[in-house]
């Protein structure tokens, strides 16, 4: 009973369990789109509570794993540099560069901050007037909010000496790029509810219904996955395919309407390329024209950048949900949260470092073990 | 960074032309713009993303939700300090030999 019992409500989590114990008939595999889902699955053991024909696969949906390499080292340069504040969220420390991370930069001497808010950074900018101050602007639609409203404030304030290293993706085009791969195996999407509650779900009824997938927008906490599951299974058994929203207590239709016109003025849609998995078209932000100036990549000149990815390491299919974490032969030995090969195992929200801390080596638990609710 | 933590409103002020307020996550608290959520009021929740309120939630689902986050250690994670836990990962520790079931342990340690 060990799972059941790390439940708020084991007794809630044991219906949903059972209703879709009774609902499922054959095997389907779900993606959930979100880092944050995947380790409240790893640490509750949702996957393995399930009965075994429900699979789920872990999606792309960590702002930290799919930063690509050479935007972190245009990162690590510009933080070398010592007319330089570099102010980041704290997962960015550890993420290898090419030669180095954002840590080892500030024990050679480089100025890097952390900050818990972008508007921290602007802060920093106006009490260091002769200093440029640059945020690293990375993240999903839930942080491009805030770091468009950074750089709305930053022009409104007069505030020169702030830039934003700008490197935001989307969500609907990366569910895009993965249901069009003809490796595919995912058949529904658990979609990522803190997106959805600034986009809303305007986006997902068409791709529900180009490529006959179920999309159930679903939340964070476990039983909040399970009723997300539970809602996708039944959908699939009945061959349906549409969207569906589980997480209502967060996520309206038109979401937060302020937040997309501020995200429409200050950032454009541009192509982005995803670290090991590669340029999704139509995926990613930049500052629009109108703010253009508050780019660091225009401020500073970071060109001619050569990257190197460690040979070994599979993060991109760990993203496309084409490999599990434990079957990359790196996995525990060459590559660990100390020592890590890729973002997949540094970020607090990567699909390796769930596998890796939640004790998940591949080893397949006896049934019993499984379902304490048998 | 991608956890958007519920919060409760303390105080509002306008500061530098942008409404602002003081919210408490648990006992943690931290300024918070409220510019996308503006009719927020003193006494309600919203949940709160590096520093910005993106939609209000009810109280009960924001008590609930923190008092989970309390328990798995995330509010630790997402407060703490972050120079700390990149300098020494404390709670990513060697694999143990415990069968893949541990992970309820895991989740505790986590919180330490
Ligand atoms: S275990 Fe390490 S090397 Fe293997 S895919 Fe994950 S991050 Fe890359």
């Amino acid at each position: 009973m060990k799972y059941l019992d790390e439940f708020q409500n084991p007794e809630l989590a044991r219906r949903l369990l059972d209703d879709i114990r009774s609902t499922v008939t054959r095997p389907w595999a779900l993606m959930e789109v979100c880092g944050g889902q995947t380790h409240t699955i790893i640490r509750h053991g949702i996957d393995q509570l399930l009965p075994e024909q429900v699979e789920l696969i872990h999606g792309p949906g960590c702002p930290v794993c799919v930063t690509p390499l050479e935007v972190i080292d245009k990162a690590l340069e510009i933080a070398a540099r010592p007319d330089v504040i570099f102010c980041s969220f704290g997962d960015m420390l550890r993420v290898p560069g090419t030669d180095r991370d954002l840590f080892q930069v500030r024990s050679r001497g480089g100025d890097v901050r952390v900050v818990y808010s972008p508007l921290d950074a602007l802060k920093i900018a106006q009490q260091n007037p002769h200093r440029e101050v640059v945020f690293f602007g990375i993240g999903f639609e839930t942080t491009a909010p805030p770091n468009a409203m950074t750089v709305h404030q930053a022009r409104k304030l007069g505030i020169p000496n702030f830039s934003l290293l700008v490197s935001h993706v989307r969500v609907p085009p990366a569910i895009e790029a993965i249901m069009a791969s003809p490796d595919c195996r995912v058949q529904a999407f658990l979609a990522a509810g803190h997106v959805c509650s600034v986009m809303g779900t305007g986006e997902y009824p068409e791709l529900a219904a180009r490529f006959r997938v179920p999309i159930v927008v679903t939340g964070f906490e476990p039983l909040d996955i399970l009723e997300g599951i539970r809602r996708t299974v039944r959908q699939l058994e009945r061959g349906e395919h549409t969207m569906d929203n589980a997480y209502p207590r967060a996520v309206r239709g038109e979401g937060n309407p302020a937040a997309r016109a501020m995200l429409a003025d200050v950032f454009e849609v541009t192509d982005r390329s995803w670290r090991g998995i590669g340029t999704i078209p139509a995926s990613g932000w930049r500052l629009s024209e109108r703010y253009r100036e508050y780019d660091a990549e225009h401020r500073f000149s970071v060109e001619g950048i050569t990257t190197r990815e460690p040979a070994a390491c599979r993060s991109g299919e760990v993203l496309q949900g084409f490999i599990k974490p434990h079957e990359c032969e790196a996995f525990g030995t060459l590559c660990t949260p100390r020592s890590p090969l890729g973002a997949t195992m540094v970020s607090s929200e990567g699909a390796c470092a769930a596998y890796y801390l939640y004790r998940r080596l591949g080893t397949t638990p006896t049934p019993q073990e499984a379902s304490p609710v048998v | 960074m991608c956890l958007a933590v519920p919060g409760k409103v303390l105080d509002i002020e306008e500061r530098d032309g942008t409404r602002m307020a003081t919210v408490d996550f648990g006992g943690v608290v931290k300024e918070v713009c409220l510019e996308y959520v503006p009719d927020l009021r003193v006494g309600e929740y919203a949940i709160v993303h590096v520093g910005f309120a993106l939609q209000r939630l009810d109280e009960e689902s924001a008590r609930k939700t923190l008092a989970l986050f309390e328990e798995l250690g995330l509010l630790q994670e997402e407060f703490g300090d972050p120079w700390e836990a990149a300098a020494e990962p404390p709670r990513w520790e060697e694999p143990g030999a415990g069968p893949a079931v541990a992970a309820g342990d895991g989740a505790r340690e986590a919180g330490r």
